[in-house]
């Protein structure tokens, strides 16, 4: 038996190609948008990885340092590597905040304060070298923008792009920059002139720390407000042989600081940083399939309607009810799969344009697929159901 | 045209049984109570293997009716009609029975051709016997053979809108032929034909009539083919009058 549905689409290809092209492009945009929920994921675990961290000590009762604000005093990490099986422990600092480029315009990136040669600093470089001096130096994701030798602005100061890395941004998708960590503490606490000057005469008006009787009290004080000594987290390494729940109990008991794991960390990044973006992705899929089917359904139907005659004389001249409703089903099915290759081809040219990661996966595409085909199935019924109900006297007139 | 044409009965799903088709009694009511209307009353008609009959009417005399009650399509309120030795709708038919009748026992052609736009002409007169469970191969010569006895062969891989209305209504011949059933309702098949054209349709039914003991019943409001007919059936406030035709030669 010859396939009545293959013959017609081959009859009316472009119709079905113009067709399939623009469910394509709704499929496109599906499975683009699981791609971007599967980028954010990944930006989270490439962030964990590339952290080359084994614990995170952060401030108590907080979820920092990438989900909340955390503070901590930097001499916390010389208790922290006398821990049992602590091997490394290093400060680091992030904060978001817009960079500028020598010509003015600048970009979105997480800045981070880090330890050259200590957990924090980033794992590879594909241009260019680590950081090496102490101030002023800084290493930056591709996704900046930024080439090396290139003069960027932090706050107030200059810094010389020495090194490029890449795949190191934060969940919420902005590029890195690294660089020296008490750079990065002056950069994150550091107040403008005018309120160090209001602070240090606010300070020198309050009798309690001006007294004429306590000399170098008010010095102490004014230093105090303007030195910053506070970091975001401390980034720890195991010692072989630790287990990272085991050495984080005793950091969590005796110093009176929140530990996480990185199975801890995944999980406040993954299931709650990007729970709600998870969520808007999840509702724009559901309304993407709805939309796809109802488009489906739509150009099935018509498609049906438009051979009525034809499907009168095949159910007169003996045609199986089963035959016109696989014919209708196959050709709802070539439509999904037209759909579903441009979709696919779609998503795989586009995607690296977005200026966030979008990570396409091979599962997805398979799911997908199912979906679309299960859309088309669905989508078809009611073109089977007006098929069938044709009267074959229809061809007699 | 080329006369060398198996039109020995093929042996399709349903067994078909000898002679032609016979009609005694027939009624056909539509609706019911106050609304009901009889289209078909007390119809008796008679037609022969390789007989072929004309069935003339005014619109509303009950013509498309009867036609489709002849098809298999719609049931009679009562009487009996025969194909071959069979009595239809006796004995608890079922559709897919009549489906199967349809397919394998009775040819169709219609006034417009309509041959499935999408399938090349081969494959138009080819999907009867494919339906019936005939190989593609075997479809396919079939197909071919009839084609050429209708002189459409050489447009065998042509589409449907490629003919002219002449050449598709002979391929929609070709197809009611396709299973070799004993029975072909025409319906108004010459109307879109000029005389030339509907004289060379006739000739064709006639001929296929003859060779393959087909019984074919043409409806047909076309004076220029009614004096083709041996004999006629008049149908008038659905009841059938049966008169002698001048069965002009061709």
């Amino acid at each position: 038996m010859i396939s009545l549905a293959g013959r017609d689409i081959a009859h009316s290809w472009g119709k079905f190609v113009l067709t399939g092209l623009g469910l394509g492009l709704l499929i496109g945009v599906t499975l683009t948008m699981a791609g971007v929920y599967r980028g954010m994921v990944d930006d989270a675990q490439a962030l964990l990885t590339n952290s080359r961290a084994d614990l995170w000590v952060v401030q108590k009762d907080t979820q920092g340092p990438y989900a909340e604000s955390s503070s901590l005093k930097d001499d916390v990490v010389r208790s922290v590597r006398g821990m049992p099986g602590v091997a490394q422990a290093a400060n680091v600092t992030y904060f978001t905040m817009q960079v500028q480029r020598h010509d003015g315009d600048d970009i979105r990136a997480m800045v981070v304060g880090m330890e050259s040669g200590q957990p924090g600093e980033p794992g590879y470089l594909v241009a260019g070298r680590q950081l090496t001096r102490s101030h002023y130096e800084a290493v930056a994701d591709v996704k900046t923008g930024f080439a090396l030798g290139e003069r960027i602005r932090i706050r107030r100061h200059d810094y010389t792009v020495v090194g490029l890395t890449q795949r190191m941004v934060s969940s919420g998708g902005d590029p890195m920059v690294f660089i020296p960590l008490k750079d990065a503490q002056e950069a994150q606490f550091l107040k403008d002139n005018d309120a160090i000057i209001n602070d240090r005469t606010r300070t020198a008006t309050n009798p309690a720390f001006n007294r004429p009787g306590v000399p170098g009290l008010l010095d102490a004080v004014q230093a105090l407000q303007t030195s910053s000594h506070n970091v975001n987290a401390v980034l720890v390494q195991l010692a072989p042989g630790f287990e990272a729940g085991q050495v984080a109990e005793p950091i969590r008991r005796w110093k009176h600081l929140e530990v996480f794991t990185r199975d801890g960390m995944e999980e406040i990044l993954v299931a709650k940083l990007i729970a709600t973006s998870a969520r808007q992705i999840g509702m724009f899929l559901v309304i993407l399939a709805v939309v796809s089917a109802a488009i489906v359904a739509f150009i099935i139907y018509t498609m049906t309607l438009g051979k009525i005659r034809e499907i009168a004389v095949l159910k007169l001249i003996g045609t199986r009810n089963l035959t016109i409703a696989s014919m209708i089903l196959q050709q709802a099915l070539g439509l999904g799969l037209i759909g579903f290759v441009v979709g696919k081809v779609s998503a795989t040219i586009w995607a690296p344009v977005f200026p966030k990661f979008v990570l396409l996966l091979t599962q997805d595409a398979m799911m997908g697929l199912g979906g679309t085909l299960l859309i088309c199935v669905l989508a078809s019924t009611l073109a089977i159901r007006a098929a069938l109900k044709v009267d074959p006297a229809e061809a007699i007139g | 045209m080329t006369q060398v044409m198996d039109m020995t009965p093929a042996t399709p799903a349903t067994p078909a049984s000898a002679g032609g088709i016979r009609i005694e009694g027939l009624r056909k009511v539509y609706g019911q109570g106050d609304t009901a209307v009889e289209a078909l009353r007390n119809v008796n008609m008679t037609v022969g293997p390789g007989e072929v009959v004309g069935l003339v009417g005014p619109s509303g005399s009950g013509k498309s009716t009867l036609l489709k009650c002849l098809g298999a399509i719609i049931e009679p309120t009562s009487g009996r009609m025969t194909l071959g030795n069979d009595v239809i709708y006796d004995n608890g038919w079922t559709t897919s029975d009549l489906r199967a009748l349809r397919r394998d026992r009775i040819g169709f052609v219609f006034q417009a051709p309509y041959l499935i736009p999408f399938l090349d002409i081969t494959d138009n007169v080819a999907l009867l016997p494919m339906l019936a469970g005939v190989s593609n191969a075997q479809a396919r010569a079939r197909a071919l053979e009839l084609l050429t006895a209708l002189d459409v062969a050489h447009r065998a891989r042509a589409e449907p809108s490629q003919l002219s209305g002449g050449e598709q209504q002979r391929v929609s011949i070709a197809r009611a032929l396709a299973n070799r059933p004993p029975v072909i309702l025409a319906d108004e098949p010459t109307a879109p034909l000029d005389s030339e054209r509907a004289l060379a349709v006739m000739r064709i039914l006639n001929q296929m009539a003859r060779q393959a003991q087909t019984a074919i019943i043409v409806v047909t409001h076309d004076e220029k083919i009614i004096p083709t007919f041996k004999r006629i059936y008049h149908i008038r406030d659905g009841q059938t009058i049966e008169e002698a035709g001048q069965g002009l030669s061709f």
